[in-house]
């Protein structure tokens, strides 16, 4: 394959990558930006995500229809999850940095094993809703992969309208600025953690049933995104959508290109020492603000 | 309150050891007491689809052993431990096996690197390990004198008698994509020996890693000159694996493909995104559809196992058998009853007699014992031979094509392992 097929190729790879990566880190950014809060069990609810819309689509007949329907249920059932853990387990511990953290690795483990138990160890399919491929001269490409670059697109474009248009993205705002003064403006502070953890969460699964008919629904599908979602929120700056938005197009770019030249592993090496290096030299990332 | 005298307490503790550790009972509870054999079983991580069958398929063979009478007359129970797929889980189930079920030996195992990670701890506990692996680790010498394969064929043999036909079939220049880790490497290095010895060539070797998720980025390192691809994956994207070839060549030119079927065990040939591995081949070490030519028992097998005529569950078409390996598993434990009855097996201490006895085999003859097919042993390498199967993919099922000859795969003796102390 020539120079320039072959980066078309990685090209579009890379974007998929980064289309879903941006999907996944944003719901991380949002729960650290907002409430400090070091989701470790965020991975998990992606798992949970592709899980339920494995479990959705077996109970709707049609490929088509299953597919909607588990866009529909998946994410909701996965936020209303996140907001039950908050409002039983993070609010109990105050938020302390340290306790949530240790309190989210042990909800990851049971999530996971929690898969495990109801789900089975099998890796399942979901059908794509239609099985468009694109036939270019050197190689043929899934339509569907296009589509989620767009559908991430659209998701990304409504949460910021969100944080910057409405009444509720305003409080959340004001709540990560000064949560006390938030508070003493009247603002329910719980309600609002509760809703940015279930948000978080909800836009996880939601990243996790549009990957599910690439690569299918497995209870051990969280690490990747996890790490990957940490990384992305490192090097834009933790709370700050258009970084984690411009970190995800760097790192699943790189990724993309790098891994299809060189071996894999390599790009996730890179990705590593680019973490390292913002950590060196802009602890607060790309576009993080500097701690106060 | 009365008060026990320390003298009569001491006594009867002293009687009590005395009954507990007296030869006759002890004797007497053996005769009696089932054999016990341990399952290294992958019931999770990435060799789960596998560890769902062969569950099944030892517990098939299981209830047709102790419906025959068991094994020297004693009932047989199977204890099954999962090792998650992983080396280092794997030994330490050998371990719990062992020391705290108390098993007999332990088979089942398939995935190679929890096979090598496993095997020196059997060895130190001195407990016969029989492997369904395909590696090439029992024959090479790598492990130890406790370690058997007599169930399944190993990959050095299996890909050397199947690299002729390739070569002379399907094309000459040879691109192979393999799981990068020891079951893989042995595809690798003796597959790419057997076609250069055809006058072929590997012109590319593409390693991919065995928890791999997305596979699109590996595909544009094909050569463009490349006759047959030779595939062969594991792990639980093997189906992403396959669909995104099929997205990759498209509706475009593509060479010849050479699969091994274990790129999609468990994985329903007709699903959505694989027509085009309509006219491909594979290798199948048990043909999953059940052949027009099939032997008399290979309907009573699957009926044993719950397999229907198109190698899925009979319970569920979806659920599609890891029908080309899990043989292995009923074939082995035919070894077991047949290695223990010749060494008259009574207990642990008989261990090293059912290792003689299994070294002492030479063969074993194709029937409800041996479903796969008649196969030969080497007591010296540990390791059996047998037949290989090349089906097409035709009209969305695999029919065979070929079959090779036992003496193709042979290879010269690489260590003697009866003359290695126990």
């Amino acid at each position: 394959m020539g120079t320039g097929p072959l980066l078309l190729l990685a090209t579009l790879e890379g974007t998929v990558m980064a289309a879903v990566l941006a999907l996944a880190a944003v719901g991380l950014s949002l729960t650290f930006g907002v409430m400090r809060v070091v989701n470790v069990a965020h991975g998990e609810f992606y798992m949970m995500g592709a899980v339920l819309a494995w479990a959705v689509a077996q109970a709707v007949p049609s490929a088509p229809l299953g597919f909607v329907a588990a866009l529909l249920i998946a994410p909701p059932l996965v936020a209303a999850l996140a907001w039950v853990t908050d409002t039983t387990l993070l609010k109990r511990l105050n938020y302390d940095p340290e306790s949530t953290i240790v309190a989210t690795i042990g909800l990851s483990y049971l999530l996971q094993q929690g898969a495990l138990s109801f789900f089975g160890p099998d890796a399942r399919p979901v059908a794509a809703p239609f099985s468009l491929r694109l036939q270019f001269p050197w190689f043929g490409y899934s339509g569907y992969k296009l589509f989620v670059v767009l559908a991430a697109l659209l998701v990304l474009g409504a949460v910021w309208l969100f944080l910057r248009r409405s009444k509720a993205g305003l409080v959340m705002r004001a709540t990560q600025v000064d949560r006390n003064t938030a508070r003493a403006f009247g603002i329910n502070v719980d309600r609002v953690y509760a809703g940015t953890f279930a948000l978080g969460a909800g836009l996880a699964a939601l990243a996790a049933v549009l990957v599910v008919p690439i690569s299918q629904a497995h209870y051990l599908m969280g690490h990747d995104p996890l790490l990957l979602s940490f990384i992305v929120v490192i090097i834009g700056g933790l709370g700050s959508l258009r970084g984690t938005l411009i970190a995800a197009l760097i790192i699943g770019l790189a990724d993309g290109i790098l891994s299809m030249l060189y071996p894999p592993t390599l790009a996730k090496i890179v990705a590593t020492l680019v973490v390292a290096l913002v950590l060196v030299f802009r602890p607060q990332g790309l576009f993080g603000a500097p701690a106060r | 309150m009365t008060h026990l005298p320390r003298r009569s307490v001491l006594a009867g503790l002293a009687a009590g050891s005395a009954l507990a550790l007296s030869p006759a009972r002890f004797a007497m509870a053996q005769s009696a007491a089932p054999i016990k054999l341990g399952f290294q079983l992958h019931r999770t991580g990435i060799g789960a689809s596998y560890g769902r069958w062969y569950e099944r398929t030892a517990q098939a063979a299981l209830t047709r052993v102790n419906a025959a009478g068991g094994i020297n007359g004693r009932p047989v129970e199977i204890v099954f431990e999962d090792d998650g797929t992983d080396p280092k889980r794997g030994a330490e189930v050998v371990d719990k096996l062992v020391s705290q079920h108390g098993c007999d030996l332990i088979f089942g195992p398939l995935f190679s690197h929890v096979v090598i990670g496993s095997a020196p701890r059997a060895g130190e506990l001195k407990v016969p390990y029989l492997v369904c692996s395909e590696g090439y680790h029992v024959a090479s010498g790598m492990l130890n004198r406790w370690t058997l394969q007599p169930g399944i064929t190993d990959v050095r043999a299996q890909v050397s008698s199947m690299a002729p036909w390739v070569t002379s079939t399907l094309g000459k220049k040879v691109t192979m994509v393999f799981p990068d880790y020891a079951f893989g490497h042995d595809h690798r290095d003796f597959f790419t020996a057997a076609v250069e010895a055809q006058g072929g060539q590997i012109v590319a070797k593409i390693a991919v890693p065995p928890t791999e998720t997305s596979f699109t980025r590996y595909f544009p390192q094909i050569p463009a000159d490349t006759d047959v691809l030779y595939h062969v994956m594991v792990g639980p994207a093997v189906l992403t694996f396959v669909k995104e070839l099929g997205e990759f060549y498209g509706s475009g030119a593509r060479p010849q493909i050479f699969g091994f079927i274990d790129s999609l065990e468990a994985v329903d040939l007709a699903g959505p995104g694989l027509e085009f591995l309509e006219g491909t081949h594979f290798w199948e070490g048990h043909c999953r559809v059940k052949q027009a030519d099939a032997p008399a028992w290979e309907g009573e097998y699957r009926a044993a196992v719950g397999v229907d005529d198109n190698g899925a569950s009979v319970s569920d078409a979806k659920d599609v058998a890891t029908y080309a390996h899990m043989f292995s598993v009923w074939e082995t434990l035919s070894v077991i009853k047949q290695g223990m009855e010749v060494a008259g097996y009574q207990s642990t201490a008989d261990r090293q007699k059912f290792v003689e006895a299994v070294e002492a085999m030479t063969g074993f003859d194709a029937g409800l014992d041996h479903v796969q097919g008649t196969k030969t042993f080497n007591g010296k390498t540990h390791q059996v031979f047998g037949q290989q199967f090349i089906s097409k993919v035709e009209g969305g099922k695999l029919i065979r094509v070929h079959a090779t000859a036992i003496e193709d795969g042979l290879y010269p003796d690489a260590v003697d392992y009866t003359t290695q102390s126990f």
